[in-house]
């Protein structure tokens, strides 16, 4: 597709040699003009790919960290609507940094697919996570996504065995999700030894970019996983700071998650220089 | 299935559609296990050793068949049909719900699973689930809304006697959808050993169809006891809907017969004009939850709204996907009854019939009450008395006014 964000960056992310920092924050967390600021320090900071996730009443995949981070957000009266036009703005002084919306099934079927996948592409959007929509349901989103350019990013778990993956890979497009911990966000670590089997193992069967999530917390696991997989995405970590900074009523909450990005960015991209050495 | 096509009992298709209701919308990391219940509950129907065991534990452990009971001071109080009761209140542990649950656990043995989980509303599920267990050796964990912990302490306590873990869930509206959320979350990190027990005709494929197929013991039973008693079918079921496992357990056996009428009632609770009621068919949309697609209780942003009802059981903003179907294509009919109908429902069959009964098959009660005075003498009601009423005694003295 021309003029694919997701595919020009991870091609650049490969030409330097390095994994994309692929960072998760829930839209409208803790409030919409907050939210509209972290999602202008994240390209700055380092992030090469923002995951956005759209609220949801009953995120039955999350943890306790993005839970909460979700019941702010709608507490705030965050709308797709309203999601979509944060991006749309964001789009005003970033054309490259490619934005995938995570979240569950409802609130797009209650938008309507089509004028869902008509809205979120004219905003800026690049593709969607949605994470209980398995490829055996995914008739009713995919011809909307795909006929408004929108990737549809699949998820493989470690449950997926290789009866599994051709259904999971079959309209996959954009990058492979791996979840790392057969669990919810923000729980337990994989071992990297597990993580590197896995990727080599999904590498085999797709030319997808293969991005690792769930459960990496801090620069050191990060860095781990990069040097394995094309991409790693960090949520809970970033999620848990949000909430943490809104308790205390912080005003500089944009300023503390860059911190914390540039921090993971720094251990991403000299991981695998590291590992060379 | 075995009905014959063109039937309505031949649902779900091969992939849990009943219509455009049903499916299978769950995180991938449960999918695989999804599909190997699916498999594992296809083998077992083909096994009689498998049938041999569940209806020898209906009989000795859960004391089936449950009577089929002629009410006759009901009847001539309300002066119309002749009104029978489905006593599935009977049973052991006080409600339909261990019909499936001594299912669920005989295919739990089958697939090797070590570990029961189960999420609970009243805590009859939970109690259901926490004695199956029991009963066959098994750790479990009962997820309950920490709201419902408060409203349902007795059955928090028989939970506990009988070995299980009760975790309060304290997210969201503190409920049964929340104490399903957290269930999901659970088996979704401890897939390889943990088997989830679901509670009613609801979730993902092949729950809706497994739940149902356990539960059609109640209209199986209904279906013969009444063409023995009476030498012809009923001309109306009426049942209570909260997800719906007792209503289309009743039900299912009888929808390919035309001349049933067939009424389930949703808990209106304060009322269908206020916003607080857990009537998903009569004030939702279709809408995704708890991985089938249903009729669903939303705002217009497709946020999930909280339900309502003095019924923690039925206290739910979604139903079964099959009732949403048969309400879809019109062949039950769906009424509603509200808190104080249900809390009348309540009262009328303890001073007629010396029963007890739950608040959940109140508002059935509730239901007959206002129908049956319309019927004439010679026409015959069945209703599913699907649970007895000691847990909710407290609930029933506090809406009454009365300090215990």
């Amino acid at each position: 597709m021309s003029g694919d964000r997701l595919s020009a960056r991870f091609a650049a992310c490969a030409a330097q040699g390095r994994a994309a920092l692929v960072t998760f924050v829930t839209a409208g967390d803790p409030d919409l003009a907050t939210s509209a600021g972290i999602l202008a320090a994240l390209p700055g900071a380092g992030a090469d790919i923002i995951e956005l996730g759209m609220p949801f009443t009953d995120p039955m995949a999350d943890g306790p960290a993005i839970q909460r981070g979700n019941l702010r957000s709608l507490g705030g009266g965050t709308t797709l609507r309203a999601l979509l036009a944060m991006v749309a703005e964001f789009r005003q002084t970033d054309d490259s940094t490619p934005i995938v919306l995570m979240g569950y099934f409802n609130p797009i079927l209650a938008f309507g697919p089509e004028r869902f996948a008509e809205a979120a592409r004219a905003a800026g959007i690049d593709g969607c996570i949605v994470v209980d929509l398995p490829p055996e349901e995914a008739g009713e989103l995919v011809p909307a996504l795909s006929a408004h350019g929108l990737h549809l990013v699949r998820l493989a778990t470690p449950t997926t065995d290789a009866a599994r993956l051709p259904a999971v890979l079959s309209g996959a497009s954009g990058f492979l999700y791996y979840v790392a911990v057969a669990g919810i966000t923000g729980a337990n670590s994989a071992a990297t030894a597990d993580i590197a089997a896995a990727v080599a193992r999904l590498k085999a069967a797709t030319s997808l970019p293969i991005a690792v999530g769930f459960g990496v917390r801090t620069p050191e696991q990060a860095a781990a996983i990069a040097a394995h997989a094309d991409a790693v995405v960090v949520g809970s970590a970033l999620v848990d700071a949000i909430g943490a900074a809104a308790e205390d009523r912080a005003n500089d909450i944009p300023a503390r998650v860059a911190a914390q990005v540039a921090a993971l960015a720094q251990a991403v991209r000299t991981a695998r220089k590291e590992l060379v050495q | 299935m075995n009905a014959d096509v063109g039937s309505l009992r031949a649902g779900p298709d091969a992939n849990g559609h009943f219509g455009q209701f049903g499916g299978r919308y769950v995180a991938e990391t449960l999918m695989p296990l999804i599909l190997e219940l699916e498999q594992a509950y296809i083998a077992a129907k083909a096994d009689p050793s498998f049938q041999a065991e569940l209806d020898d534990l209906l009989k000795h452990y859960v004391g089936r068949p449950s009577p089929l009971y002629f009410a006759p001071r009901l009847t001539e109080e309300l002066g119309g049909a002749k009104i029978y009761l489905k006593r599935d209140e009977l049973n052991h542990t006080g409600a339909h719900k261990i019909n499936n649950c001594i299912g669920q656990i005989l295919l739990a043995r089958r697939m090797g699973k070590t570990r029961i989980i189960a999420e609970t509303g009243a805590g009859q599920h939970g109690v259901a689930t926490a004695t199956v267990a029991a009963r066959f050796g098994l750790p479990c964990t009962i997820y309950m809304g920490a709201r419902d912990i408060e409203r349902q302490a007795p059955n928090v306590f028989r939970m506990k006697l009988l070995g299980a873990e009760v975790k309060a869930v304290e997210s969201g509206s503190r409920t049964l959808k929340d104490a399903m959320n957290e269930a999901l979350r659970d088996w979704v990190t401890n897939v390889h050993d943990t088997f989830y027990i679901i509670g009613t005709a609801a979730g993902p494929h092949p729950y809706p169809e497994l739940v149902r197929d356990l539960q059609t013991v109640i209209g199986r039973e209904a279906r013969a006891q009444i063409l023995e008693y009476e030498g012809r079918l009923p001309d109306l079921l009426v049942a209570s809907i909260g997800g719906g496992s007792n209503a289309i357990g009743l039900f299912h056996p009888f929808l390919d017969d035309k001349d049933v009428r067939i009424v389930g009632i949703e808990a209106s609770g304060k009322g269908l004009n206020t916003d607080e009621h857990a009537a998903s068919l009569a004030g939702g949309r279709a809408g995704v939850l708890h991985g089938n697609k249903t009729m669903l209780l939303q705002d217009e942003d497709g946020q999930i709204t909280e339900a309502h009802s003095i019924s923690a059981g039925l206290d739910y903003p979604g139903i079964g996907p099959e009732h949403a179907w048969l309400h879809a294509i019109g062949r039950v009919e769906y009424q509603s009854a509200t808190d104080s109908e249900a809390l009348d429902g309540f009262q009328l069959l303890c001073r007629t019939e010396g029963i007890i009964p739950a608040l959940e098959p109140s508002h059935a009660i509730a239901a007959v009450a206002r129908i049956a005075p319309t019927m004439g003498k010679d026409q015959i009601i069945i209703a599913n008395l699907c649970g007895r009423g000691d847990k909710d005694i407290f609930t029933v003295a506090a809406a009454l006014g009365v300090t215990m």
